[in-house]
């Protein structure tokens, strides 16, 4: 039996009062050291499952739990220094536009390990910078000089940065070609390989990734959990909406 | 229509609230460690360096043209003596730091909410957050501080150099004697009135801070949000510059009758 790193119990959200629940009663386990993805159609509520639990968004009902801590109890406070826990790569990448791509990777490093000093934070930096793959000759570019997927890469850094025990990804391989795309997918595989016990959640729409990089799968419809289970069992399941999504991502 | 009445004032009650709990945690955040120093310096570089030429520029051109009316209609009941301290009661007091306040407003103010606004809708905020750093004490508070600490300055230059202007055309186009024109400066001006000037335009620094940086902050809706955040920063900033600017000087006033 695997560990669970995040657990959701009866997950409610809504923006409009008690009607129109964009999260439905979520319930869902996501296993300790695994990479899993969270598929589903657009507008199904995987970016607001996402910011509940980076606990961006408070849920109007349900707990959230993770490594074994309940979100739901926790002040702002406590909440900035649990989130040390994860590392965030966005859709766009956030990076700051003001910073080259070594501070930017730097960031949560000067801003948390006040014990090291200006040189070992940079050394740090530059290291978590090689991890994800960026050359040495693009560390002090700003990111509006650097290429999507390099700026995907100093993303990445910096959600290592402080090696975080969740590392979350939302909608990664957006808006980016094929190749771009399987490079991406690539590169959180082996970053979650390097990364000792780390539990790594992808939120994507993107099939292709969610069977090449995936140990688990969730499909999320209409703001409910629709089907768990390994990419396997996604592509020999009778379930037809899952079916239908299947062929459709497989087609392409 | 009451139904609606009531709804609009709910509506602009709750906004409000809301300004006001964001205004008292920027505000508190300036306070609270750890201090943004390298940040509160790159704001007052921003804040204060960077508008010293658009203050010198409009500086000595209202001197200029301040003089040149007051010289005009002062000249026709025989008292051109007194353009000097009725020019400078009016720059110091008011147009000093009204001018540098609105000014400011619009070029810094402006840009703070378009950066704030842009950071919002890039997602740069929530990367902040989920990387543990308060994003209000990391964004807000040193763009405050440092507008609360530059407005003065600049409006101390933009009075100084108002004055240089004014001095210019007086004593060489107009050929007012320059010993009686500062004379007359110095029988009729207090320190308190730059004092109260300085003050007003302390205050002016954190009414458009706050505003430009509240609405770049909650800004939605893509480029289209940034541009209304940044228009409604700046007009709403000018407005509450000049309408407290009123409200500041019947205190300012109410100060000096208690004191004295």
């Amino acid at each position: 039996m695997l560990e669970t790193a995040i657990k959701i119990r009866d997950l409610k959200k809504s923006f409009d009062g008690d009607k129109d629940f964009v999260l439905n009663g979520i319930d869902l386990d996501i296993p300790k050291g695994k990479v899993t993805m969270i598929i589903g159609f657009s507008g199904t509520g995987k970016s607001v499952l996402m910011k509940h639990i980076l606990g961006l968004m408070s849920p109007t009902s349900g707990t959230i739990e993770i490594l074994g801590t309940t979100l739901n109890d926790m002040t702002s406070k406590q909440k900035a220094i649990f989130r040390q826990k994860m590392g965030v790569m966005f859709q766009y990448a956030a990076l700051f536009d003001d910073m080259t791509a070594i501070d930017n990777a730097c960031f949560p490093i000067k801003e948390h390990r006040k014990n090291l000093n200006l040189k070992e934070r940079n050394l740090l930096g530059i290291k978590k910078l090689e991890m994800a793959g960026l050359d040495a000759k693009h560390h002090k570019k700003l990111p509006g000089e650097l290429s999507g997927g390099m700026r995907k890469r100093v993303a990445l850094a910096r959600a290592i940065a402080l090696d975080p025990d969740i590392l979350l990804y939302d909608e990664p391989t957006t808006g980016l070609d094929p190749i771009l795309t399987e490079m991406v997918d690539e590169l959180i595989r082996s970053t979650h390989d390097k990364i000792e016990g780390a539990t790594s959640v992808v939120i994507s729409h993107d099939l292709h990734a969610a069977f090449r990089i995936g140990d688990f799968v969730i499909m999320l419809h209409e703001g409910k959990v629709l089907m768990t289970g390994t990419p396997d069992e996604f592509l020999n399941t009778d379930h037809p909406l899952v079916k239908k999504f299947v062929s459709k991502g497989v087609r392409k | 229509m009451s139904f609606l009445k009531l709804k609009l004032l709910e509506s602009l009650l709750l906004t409000l609230g809301h300004f006001f709990i964001y205004a008292w945690a920027g505000i508190r955040s300036i306070f609270q460690k750890p201090y943004r120093w390298e940040e509160i310096f790159k704001q007052l570089e921003f804040v204060g360096n960077k508008s010293v030429i658009i203050i010198f520029l409009t500086g000595i051109f209202t001197g200029l043209a301040l003089s040149l009316q007051i010289y005009l209609g002062f000249s026709m009941v025989g008292a051109p003596n007194l353009v000097g301290p009725t020019v400078a009661l009016g720059i110091f007091r008011e147009l000093g730091p009204v001018l540098s306040g609105l000014i400011v407003a619009a070029r810094a103010g402006g840009a703070m909410a378009a950066q704030l606004g842009t950071m919002r809708v890039s997602e740069q905020i929530d990367a902040i957050k989920v990387m543990g750093v308060d994003p209000v004490q990391y964004l807000v508070g040193p763009r405050i501080i440092a507008s609360v600490i530059s407005l003065p300055l600049l409006c101390g230059f933009f009075d100084f150099v108002a004055m240089a202007g004014s001095h210019m055309l007086c004593v060489y186009v107009l050929e007012i004697d320059s010993a009686i024109f500062w004379d007359k400066i110095r029988e009729w001006i207090n320190p308190s009135d730059v004092s109260q000037g300085l003050v007003k335009a302390g205050f002016f620094g954190l009414i458009f801070s706050v505003i430009c940086t509240y609405r770049g902050y909650y800004t939605t809706g893509g480029a289209k949000g940034v541009g209304e955040s940044t228009n409604r920063g700046v007009v709403v900033s000018m407005v509450a510059i000049i309408i407290s600017d009123y409200v500041l000087t019947n205190f300012i006033r109410l100060y000096f009758q208690l004191v004295n």
